[in-house]
C-alpha cells in the first residue's frame, strides 16, 4: 500500500501549513495580500494581542510586494523562455544531423539537471555584473521615454535584482519546456509534415502550420510546467534578487524579492519571535505560494493529461 | 497567378520569412547551449585554479577547510533517498501502472503525485522545520532531511517507473499469461525485469535531484563541521550545497574557494548521474531496435 504514502505526506503537509498559518491568518487578514510593510514588531517588548493571538507589538506584514515579485520574475521568466525553448526544439529536431543534435540534447539535460544553488552562484558573480555594465546600461539609454517603456529606464544597479531574477529563472526552464517540446516535435508523424513540403510549404509554413497546432496542447503545459517551477524556484532567486523586503520595485532592474526567497532567508530571524507569529506570517505566504503553485500546476496536469506526457519535479530549489 | 497572390505572400516576402525562422531558431539555440558551456566553464574556472585533492579529506571549518563531511554528508543523503523514496516510489509507479486509475487508491495517488510534483520545495522543507524538527522535537536530523527530500523526489520516481512498465510490449505480459505464470510471478521475472533500465535511469536523475537541493536541507538537515554519524535523530548533518549557499558571498576568499570547490564537486556529481543514466538508456535503445 505504498501508493497511499504520497497521499498521506500531501495531506500532512496541507495541514501542518493550514494550522500554522491560521493565528497569521487571524491577525493579518485580507490586507496581508494588499500590504507591503515587512515589519517584526518589538520581539524584545511587549506582547499584545489580537483577535486572541498573541504578537509582538508593532508588528505588521503585508506580502503584496513579494506575491508582485513571484508572478513578476515568472512572468519573465515563461516570456524569455518560451520562444527559446520553441527554437531549440525545432533546431535540434528539424534538419540537424544527429551526431550534432545529441550532445546539444544532452547538454540541455544538463542544464536541467544543475543544483539551483549552482545556477544562483554562477549568476550573481558572473551573469549580473555582466549584464549590469555591458547590457542594461544600453537599453536603459535608448529606449523611449514614454508609456511602458519608462520601466526600463533608471539606475541598473549591479545586477542584482528583478530583471536578472527573471532571466536566470526563464534559463533554468528552458530545459523543462524545450525538452518536453522537442519530443513532441519527434512524435508528430512524417507524413503530414512531407504532404505540406510537398505541396510547397517553406520549413517555416510547416512549422506554423503542421508541427505547433499537432502538439499544442503539450506546448502549453509544458509551458506551465516551467511556470510553475519559476514561481517556487527558491535558492538562485535569493542569491540573484538583492533580496529587499518592502517595497515592489519601481524599475525592471530594481532589487526585490520572492515569497519562496523571502521564506528560507527569513525563517532563520522568524525563529526569534517569541510569540511564534513571525513563522505563522511565514506559513501563511508559504500557503499563498503553495495555493499560486497548485493553481498553475492543476492547469498544467489538466492540459497535458490531454497529451498524456510525463514530466520531473518542477517545484525545486 | 494574380488571384494566388491574394492568399500567399509573394515568394520573395516568403523565402525572406523561411531564412529567418532558420536563423531564429538557430539564435535560440545558442542562447541556450552558450549559456549552459558558460556556467559550466564558469564554474571550473573559478574552483581549478586553487583546486587542492585534500579539500575532499579535510574537515571543513565552516567558511575554511575542506569538505569531506559535506561530500559524505550528501552521499549519505543520496543513499538514504535511493532507499526510502526508491522503495516507496517505485511501489507506487507499479502500483499506478498494475492498477491504473481504476480504483480509488490509484487515482488518490494520482492526484496527490501530480500536485507534490509541482509543490514549492522551500514549503516542504518549512514543513519539515516546524512540525518535524520542532513538532516532533527531533531537531535538525538525518531522517528529518530524508523525509522531507522523498517527499519532493517519490513523484518523479513513481512517475518514471509507471512510465517504464507501460513501454513493456504487452506481449510480454500475454507470453507470461499463456505460459501459466501466476500475475505477480511474471510481474517479478518478466515484466519487471524488461522495465528495469527505465526505472534506474528515472531513479538516477531523482538521486541527482535530490543531491543538489538546498532549499528543503537548510531547515531540516541543519549544518555541521562533522562528519555523518548515520544517526537518525538530533544529529545534523552536512551537505554541499549548504556550503555553496553560505560561503559566496562571506568576506575572505578562503571562503568563496570552499564555496566554488563545493560547487565544482556538486557539477560533477550531477554530471556523473546523467552520464550514467545517459549509457543505461543509450545501451538498452540499442537492444530494443530490433524489436521495433
Amino acid at each position: 500500500m505504498a501508493s497511499w504514502i504520497p497521499v498521506a505526506g500531501l495531506a500532512f503537509v496541507l495541514i501542518v501549513l493550514a494550522v500554522k498559518a491560521w493565528p497569521a491568518v487571524v491577525v493579518n487578514g485580507f490586507g496581508f495580500i494588499k500590504g507591503s510593510q515587512w515589519l517584526p514588531g518589538n520581539t524584545y517588548g511587549s506582547v499584545v494581542h489580537t483577535h486572541g493571538v498573541a504578537h509582538p507589538s508593532g508588528s505588521s506584514y503585508g506580502a503584496w510586494p513579494l506575491i508582485a515579485g513571484t508572478l513578476e520574475t515568472s512572468l519573465i521568466a515563461v516570456v524569455i523562455a518560451l520562444p527559446i525553448s520553441l527554437g531549440t526544439a525545432f533546431a535540434l529536431t528539424e534538419r540537424m544531423p544527429g551526431w550534432l543534435s545529441r550532445p546539444l540534447g544532452f547538454l540541455v539535460e544538463i542544464l536541467a539537471g544543475l543544483p539551483s544553488v549552482v545556477i544562483g552562484l554562477w549568476g550573481v558573480l558572473e551573469v549580473g555584473p555582466f549584464l549590469a555594465h555591458h547590457v542594461y546600461p544600453l537599453v536603459a539609454d535608448h529606449v523611449p521615454n514614454v508609456g511602458p517603456f519608462r520601466y526600463f529606464k533608471g539606475p541598473v544597479g549591479y545586477g542584482e535584482g528583478l530583471l536578472t531574477s527573471g532571466l536566470i529563472l526563464g534559463l533554468m526552464i528552458v530545459p523543462i519546456i524545450a525538452s518536453t517540446t522537442r519530443d513532441l516535435f519527434l512524435q508528430v508523424p512524417a507524413l503530414p509534415k512531407e504532404g505540406a513540403e510537398a505541396l510547397g510549404l517553406t520549413d517555416a509554413e510547416v512549422a506554423r502550420r503542421v508541427t505547433i497546432p499537432w502538439v499544442r496542447s503539450g506546448i502549453i503545459g509544458a509551458t506551465v510546467l516551467g511556470l510553475g517551477r519559476a514561481l517556487g524556484e527558491t535558492m538562485a532567486v535569493a542569491m540573484i534578487s538583492g533580496s529587499v523586503l518592502g517595497k515592489v520595485s519601481p524599475t525592471i532592474y530594481g532589487t526585490m524579492t520572492t515569497i519562496a526567497a523571502t521564506i528560507v532567508s527569513q525563517l532563520d530571524s522568524a525563529a526569534t519571535d517569541g510569540t511564534g507569529f513571525a513563522i505563522a506570517t511565514l506559513a501563511e505566504a508559504g500557503l499563498i505560494l503553495a495555493a499560486i503553485a497548485l493553481a498553475v500546476n492543476l492547469c498544467a496536469r489538466y492540459i497535458v493529461s490531454r497529451s498524456g506526457r510525463l514530466a520531473a519535479p518542477v517545484g525545486r530549489g | 497567378m494574380a488571384q494566388m497572390n491574394q492568399v500567399y505572400a509573394s515568394t520573395r516576402r516568403r523565402r525572406v520569412k523561411a531564412v529567418s525562422f532558420r536563423v531564429g531558431t538557430l539564435i535560440a539555440l545558442a542562447l541556450v547551449v552558450g549559456p549552459a558551456i558558460w556556467l559550466v566553464l564558469g564554474v571550473v574556472v573559478r574552483a581549478v585554479p586553487h583546486w587542492q585533492w585534500n579539500v575532499l579529506t579535510t574537515l571543513s571549518q565552516g567558511t575554511s577547510g575542506g569538505l569531506e563531511n559535506a561530500v559524505l554528508g550528501t552521499l549519505v543523503l543520496m543513499a538514504g533517498v535511493a532507499v526510502l523514496a526508491g522503495s516507496i516510489g517505485v511501489l507506487t509507479g507499479i502500483h499506478l501502472a498494475e492498477n491504473g486509475s481504476s480504483s480509488r487508491g490509484g487515482a488518490f495517488a494520482r492526484g496527490a503525485i501530480d500536485i507534490l510534483a509541482g509543490f514549492p520545495s522551500i514549503v516542504l522543507g518549512y514543513v519539515g522545520y516546524i512540525a518535524l524538527c520542532v513538532g516532533l522535537h527531533w531537531g535538525f536530523s538525518l531522517l528529518a532531511a530524508l523525509v522531507i527530500l522523498s517527499l519532493m523526489v517519490v513523484p518523479y520516481i513513481a512517475k518514471s517507473t509507471e512510465s517504464a512498465l507501460r513501454q513493456v510490449p504487452t506481449s510480454y505480459r500475454e507470453g507470461a499469461e499463456a505460459l501459466g505464470m501466476p500475475s505477480g510471478y511474471a510481474l517479478r521475472r518478466v515484466v519487471l525485469r524488461s522495465a528495469l533500465p527505465g526505472i534506474v535511469t528515472g531513479l538516477l536523475i531523482a538521486l541527482s535531484v535530490a543531491g543538489g537541493e538546498t532549499a528543503p536541507l537548510l531547515y531540516t538537515a541543519g549544518a555541521t563541521n562533522n562528519l555523518p554519524t548515520f544517526t537518525l535523530l538530533h544529529q545534523p548533518i552536512a551537505y554541499l550545497t549548504y556550503y555553496v549557499w553560505t560561503d559566496y558571498n562571506q568576506p575572505t576568499d578562503v571562503a568563496h574557494y570552499v564555496s566554488y570547490d563545493a560547487a565544482l564537486i556538486l557539477v560533477v556529481l550531477v554530471l556523473a548521474m546523467l552520464v550514467t543514466a545517459r549509457l543505461i538508456v543509450a545501451r538498452t535503445q540499442r537492444h530494443a531496435e530490433t524489436s521495433r
